[in-house]
């Protein structure tokens, strides 16, 4: 188990170093610089700057050193814990990506808080007799719910519920502060989206293991039904289910984009794409940084889970 | 899915003909995708006159009744199809049909089945005056038609990696894994904003963020049937006969990867379709002013924020939604009947 992790922290690295060297790559580039100097003094103002100004407006950005003495200045302070100055937004990237993080931490820990036992509880009713009436109608639900795309999910509960039955806001800036009425329509959204894709991986597990043979002896046994499935099924029929749902998270750090610019609610996806629109690197940097962390810590705690709940499995 | 029969092993020369038409399988099938998706990019992408959209409406039609005759076992699979062939009969034939110029403003704010300046409109016109009706239906063809593209060439990517990956080993198999999986670390909305801020928003772009998000992603699974494909006899068979590598990979292997392949490709047609509008709707897909779903929903957010003008935002919503459930019951069905086989 140890070098299995130590190999994915290995590969997390590599991984980390190209990526952040591709994309320094791609925002060092000429295009972007001037897209910063257009979204900073404005298309008609950079159009009428002389070179030698527009290099000495490079100089004061910090933007003209030499792409390698860049980079190795970002790294020695990404490695101290320093991320570097967001040009858009004029603050330090660090506090405002834990800013960011904390609230999109807030979105998705009560998407998972909904989606985990709704999703669970269908997939086990659906699971527990395959082909039977339920079964057939959690399925067409769960495939339905994830055939419709966030955005329109996003826009059916706004004009159902907020702008015909008034009962939410449409948007979630909050202006006035945390309000907890503003986070009910994009967590609806995100969880009406993913649950669909757990109910079926568990609704497959479960029906999996009905037709095991442990579960036939208990039905010959002569074991109330509920008995069964309780004590024996569930268990088993829950580790599959489990990986699918780590593994969700890292769906949710880019299906968040979508949901957070819709209802403008101030998280990481909207930052992300308010930083790759303005060409702020160091955000996007420091974005990608947190994702791809997400992406391999997800990874490890599904194997690791695995490796928990079901004993067989030994890597080697 | 019937798999291809692989050739007798012993026949000392295998000509190379029968190469192309054992890869053009079903091929009633292919001509017909053929003639509907051709005709569409000529039309889409290089102005063509409307008259080269004339053969795909009865292709359309006939790959629908086709459909219907060999899916009746499954429902699911017949809904998909209506669904997806609906959408792509619109799109060919939408540029006949009696409708008005979709870029043309009339009357802003006209109400859906009520008529204003002596002209009746179904689903009404948006904020500045365009028939909505005209804008769903012309909206389809550019995301049918750049997502189907752009699905279809990053297909041709990965499946190529997949099987040099996974018939090569060895050295190929250690780059282009490690390749993938750093593609694939990253989250897919940051691979396609950072792609589409660095090229530009184009249609020709989407392929290119579609073809870098979604290939790794194909690669692994082709690569994963590769080697399961690759233990078989006829493979080691034709390795006996002395076949070149690539013969193998493109005779032996593709054919009997296909079935989980298409099921695959009608999913991530789905996501594309949702990628393409979702992006549109962030500012990075498709340009204005001609229709689209996205961007009918973008400029529909902003400035229909009230219950009695939310059609404009329901038309376009419902449409995608309905495509993209199209495309995913289809993979369901065909899913579900090639396990059944």
């Amino acid at each position: 188990m140890l070098p299995l992790i130590g190999k994915r922290l290995v590969q997390m690295v590599l991984i980390m170093i190209v990526a952040s060297f591709v994309l320094f790559l791609i925002f060092d580039s000429d295009e972007f610089k001037k897209k910063i100097a257009v979204a900073e003094l404005g298309g008609f103002a950079v159009s009428a700057l002389s070179d030698a100004d527009y290099q000495q407006w490079l100089a004061n950005k910090g933007l003209d050193v030499p792409f390698f003495q860049r980079y190795g200045s970002w790294v020695g302070g990404v490695l101290t814990g320093d991320f570097g100055h967001s040009f858009e937004k004029n603050t330090d990237v660090g506090p405002l990506l834990w800013d960011r993080l904390k609230s999109t931490g807030i979105l998705a820990f009560w998407v998972f808080a909904l989606m985990i036992p709704l999703s669970l509880v269908l997939g086990v009713i659906a699971g527990m007799k395959e082909g039977g009436k339920r079964d057939r109608a959690v399925s067409f639900f769960a495939v339905f719910t994830t055939s419709i795309p966030e955005i329109a999910t996003a826009i059916l509960l706004t004009v159902f519920l907020a702008l015909g039955l008034g009962w939410f806001p449409t948007k979630s800036a909050m202006t006035q502060g945390f309000d907890g009425w503003q986070l009910v329509l994009p967590v609806l959204t995100l969880v009406i989206y993913s649950f669909g894709y757990v109910t079926r991986m568990t609704r497959a597990s479960m029906a999996e293991v009905m037709t095991s043979q442990y579960i036939r002896t208990a039905v010959l046994k002569g074991l109330p039904r509920n008995r069964i499935i309780m004590r024996h099924a569930l268990r088993n029929a829950l580790i599959a289910p489990f990986t699918v749902i780590v593994l969700q998270l890292n769906w949710l750090l880019s299906g968040v984009v979508v949901v957070e610019v819709f209802f403008e609610y101030n998280g990481f996806g909207k930052m992300l794409l308010e930083a790759a629109l303005f060409g702020d690197i160091y955000v996007v940097q420091a974005a990608t940084f947190v994702a791809v962390v997400v992406a391999v810590m997800s990874q490890i705690i599904s194997d690791i889970g695995y490796t928990f709940l079901n004993p067989r499995i030994r890597f080697s | 899915m019937a798999s291809v029969a692989a050739p007798t092993p012993g026949s000392p020369d295998v000509p190379t003909v029968p190469l192309m038409v054992r890869l053009a399988q079903p091929r009633i099938l292919i001509v017909l995708a053929a003639l509907t998706w051709l005709p569409l990019v000529a039309y889409v992408m290089f102005d063509a006159s409307r008259l080269v959209l004339l053969p795909a409406i009865p292709s359309v039609l006939l790959l629908w009744a086709l459909a219907m005759l060999n899916w009746r076992e499954s429902t699911v699979a017949l809904i998909g199809a209506t669904l997806v062939c609906f959408w792509l009969l619109i799109a060919v034939s939408v540029p006949f049909l009696p409708l008005v110029d979709p870029n043309q403003p009339v009357q802003p704010f006209v109400k859906p089945f009520s008529e204003a300046r002596d002209q009746f409109f179904w689903l009404g016109t948006d904020f500045r005056g365009r028939d909505m009706l005209s804008r769903a239906l012309w909206g389809c063809q550019r995301v049918i038609v750049w997502g189907v593209t752009a699905t279809a060439t990053a297909y041709v990517i990965g499946t190529t990696l997949g099987l040099i990956a996974g018939y090569l080993a060895g050295w190929w198999d250690e780059l282009i894994s490690f390749i993938g999986n750093v593609i694939l670390s990253f989250p897919v909305m940051v691979l396609f904003i950072v792609i589409l801020t660095y090229f530009g928003p184009s249609g020709f772009n989407i392929i290119v963020a579609v073809t870098f998000a979604s290939a790794p992603a194909i690669m692994r699974i082709v690569r994963g049937l590769t080697l399961d494909i690759k233990t078989r006899d006829y493979v080691f068979a034709a390795q006996t006969r002395g076949e070149k590598p690539f013969y193998i990979m493109v005779v032996e292997l593709l054919p009997n990867a296909r079935g989980p392949i298409i099921v695959d490709a009608c999913l991530r047609l789905g996501y594309t379709t949702v990628a393409i509008t979702t992006l549109t709707f962030l500012g990075l897909g498709l340009q204005p002013p001609d229709p689209d779903w996205g961007l009918m929903i973008k400029e529909a957010a902003s400035s229909a924020l009230l219950f009695q003008f939310s059609y404009m935002l329901l038309v376009p919503a419902l449409s995608v939604s309905s495509l993209i459930l199209g495309f995913n019951l289809l993979a369901d069905g065909l899913r579900e009947m090639s396990l059944r086989d």
